[in-house]
């Protein structure tokens, strides 16, 4: 008879070897440093905690954001999810956003969910550009699989880049059939799109160590259409 | 004619409402009606300023729906739609009535819900008042036209970027002062302009204009109550006098101007503003520009007699038109930073001005402010209101 441990085994997805994103830093347009680092898998409980609050929030389809990438990010949490990874913004120490995907084999990527809190600052753009310089630049991918679940995400993604149909296969987000990032349209792209200094300093760094959280109705207002707004 | 003051004023926060067009209205009349304290002074009409709510919100007949909102039947009511100068035309209206004696309390309401449909809808809404066959049809978007018009200003007077973002970081200053303002978001020189980011975080939107160079769309809502003297001495308020209106209009199409960096309609009914008030823009304590683009803050700035032609972006480098400079513009963040829901935008600025004669606009208030000019620019410059108020001393 099989013990627990082997069948964890048996429903743990096996893990293919991915490198590490490098930090970087971004001045925004506020003049604040946004520290964009790979998160682990022990930092999921607190980025849990984060999208909580939105899972109710209609306005520009936070809800069906919110409530995916929680499955995500908890499936990642527990090994139910093949390669995935996470990327945060935070400035100072603070969550802005995060981003997530993960390798579908060492060619193609699958993107998933960017999630904005600090609104009004291109926060989500330069977080999306992050998680495609993850999977061109750092894995040397060849491309990447791509929807959009609101008219926001469409005109940033499919838009500006811009992406190209790829309609034949079909995105695990399910909806819509996938859009493409290939590596010609991310360089071509890359100028304009992907910001960010390397390396960072150490202090820096250190500051974005401990993820931590605005409050949770700051989160709420931010996310409500507010421009700006301090954490 | 009779003198013309406003007695009561009173706004929503501009950005995203949640509630519906007239409830939204409602929101900003009320307060004002509230701070006019009235008591058993009637209003005698309604006048709605509004540019778009039968196309973005299917509802049209805006001022009688007000009306039975706030349950003043059976005043007078009606609604002004003049593109973006609507607001300050809707308050010429009101003057009008009560400086010929037709009334002597009239309230002005401009509401606009313009973030009820996407982006690009709205972006074809504004663009729908511009030259329908020399414009309009060939594409051409309010955005397109301010971008034209600042490469011509840019090339002629030696105006830089660096300029249009100083408009912006002071309006967005001065609107993280201001609660009523939809962006409360401070931004830098470096994180528009100079950083090797500020490409991604100012992306241009019609070059040379950049993100940061243009209003938000917002939703929102201002009102003002305008009374007679009568009215306005039983009242026993501080007096703000709407001491002259000015209004002007130019071409349709931007292109069959002699000059099209000439803003011949602010020019004109600023001067004639200036005019029927009996002061000149060297009198004027405080300004509400129609900063739109940033570009407009300072071509509007000359062309109202402010400063010479070509010399107001040296001012703003200088930092004249700072809260702290000598002819302060735009202390309530401007149409960049506060906000520019269309039909509210005149009336808003109004409401800003009223607040700084009464002393009453708390962190960005002007010291001793006792005079101030409004300009409201409709389509692109093809018809302008301007106001001069003037507070008085009892």
């Amino acid at each position: 008879m099989a013990s627990v441990t082997d069948l964890e085994t048996l429903l743990r997805p096996p893990a293919m070897e991915m490198p590490p994103y490098p930090p970087k830093t971004i001045t925004l347009a506020s003049g604040e440093q946004m520290v964009v680092r790979q998160a682990g898998r022990e930092e999921m409980p607190i980025l849990l905690e984060a999208i909580y609050p939105l899972l109710l929030v209609e306005r520009d389809y936070y809800d069906i954001v919110a409530a995916r990438l929680y499955a995500e990010l908890l499936a990642y949490k527990r090994y139910r999810v093949k390669d995935e990874y996470v990327l945060v913004g935070l400035i100072d120490g603070v969550l802005a956003g995060l981003v997530n995907g993960r390798l579908v084999d060492a060619k193609v990527g699958m993107s998933y969910h960017t999630l904005t809190i600090r609104r009004g600052l291109r926060v989500g753009s330069h977080l999306f550009a992050a998680k495609m310089e993850y999977h061109v630049e750092t894995c040397g991918q060849e491309e990447v699989l791509i929807v959009a679940e609101s008219p926001i995400g469409f005109r940033r993604w499919m838009i500006e880049y811009p992406l190209d149909k790829k309609y034949e296969v079909q995105h695990e987000l399910g909806g819509v059939p996938s859009w493409v990032l290939t590596r010609k349209t991310y360089f071509d792209a890359k100028p304009r799109l992907v910001a960010g200094r390397r390396p960072i300093s150490a202090e820096l760094l250190a500051g974005a160590q401990t993820i931590r959280l605005p409050g949770e109705e700051t989160v709420r207002r931010q996310v409500m259409g507010e421009k700006g707004g301090r954490a | 004619m009779r003198p013309v003051y406003i007695v009561g004023a009173g706004m929503t926060r501009f950005g995203r409402s949640e509630v519906p067009l007239v409830d939204l209205a409602a929101m900003a009349a009320l307060p004002a009606l509230r701070h006019a304290n009235l008591g058993k002074i009637p209003v005698d009409a309604v006048i709605v300023a509004n540019m778009g709510a039968g196309r973005v919100n299917r509802q049209v007949a805006v001022a009688s729906a007000l009306v039975d909102r706030l349950s003043l039947w059976p005043v007078a009511a009606e609604s002004v739609e003049n593109g973006p100068a609507s607001g300050a035309s809707a308050v010429k209206v009101g003057y009008q009535a009560i400086a010929s004696g037709m009334a002597d309390v009239v309230l002005v309401t401009g509401v606009e819900m313009m973030r009820a449909v996407d982006g690009l809808e709205v972006t074809d809404f504004v663009a729908s008042m511009s030259q329908p066959e020399a414009e309009y049809i060939y594409g051409v978007t309010l955005p397109s036209l301010a971008g034209m018009f600042a490469r011509l200003y840019m090339d002629r007077y030696g105006v830089e970027r660096k300029h249009l973002a100083l408009v912006a970081i002071k309006n967005h200053d001065n609107a993280m002062k201001n609660p009523y303002a939809h962006i409360h978001q401070p931004i830098t020189m470096e994180g528009i302009l100079t950083a090797p980011e500020a490409i991604v975080n100012n992306p241009p939107v019609a070059e040379p204009l950049h993100m940061f160079d243009c209003c938000p769309v917002s939703d929102g809502s201002a009102a003002v109550v305008l009374a007679s003297e009568d009215v306005a001495t039983k009242l026993g308020a501080p007096r703000v006098a709407v001491a002259g209106i000015g209004q002007a209009t130019d071409t349709h199409a931007v292109h069959e101007r002699q000059d099209p960096t000439d803003l011949k309609a602010v020019r004109l009914a600023s001067a004639a503003a200036f005019e029927r008030a009996g002061l000149k823009p060297s009198d004027i304590d405080v300004t509400e520009l129609h900063d739109a683009f940033t570009i407009l803050e300072i071509a509007e700035s000359e062309a109202a007699g402010f400063f010479k032609v070509g010399q107001a972006h040296k001012a703003v480098e200088r930092g004249e038109t700072k809260l702290t400079g000598k002819l302060p513009i735009n202390p309530s963040g401007g149409l960049k930073a506060k906000g520019h829901p269309v039909g509210a935008t005149g009336v808003a600025q109004l409401v800003e001005l009223t607040w700084q004669l009464r002393g009453e606009a708390s962190g960005r208030q002007i010291a001793k402010a006792k005079t101030a000019f409004a300009c409201n620019f409709g389509g692109f410059g093809n018809n302008v209101v301007a106001t001069v108020l003037r507070k008085e001393e009892r």
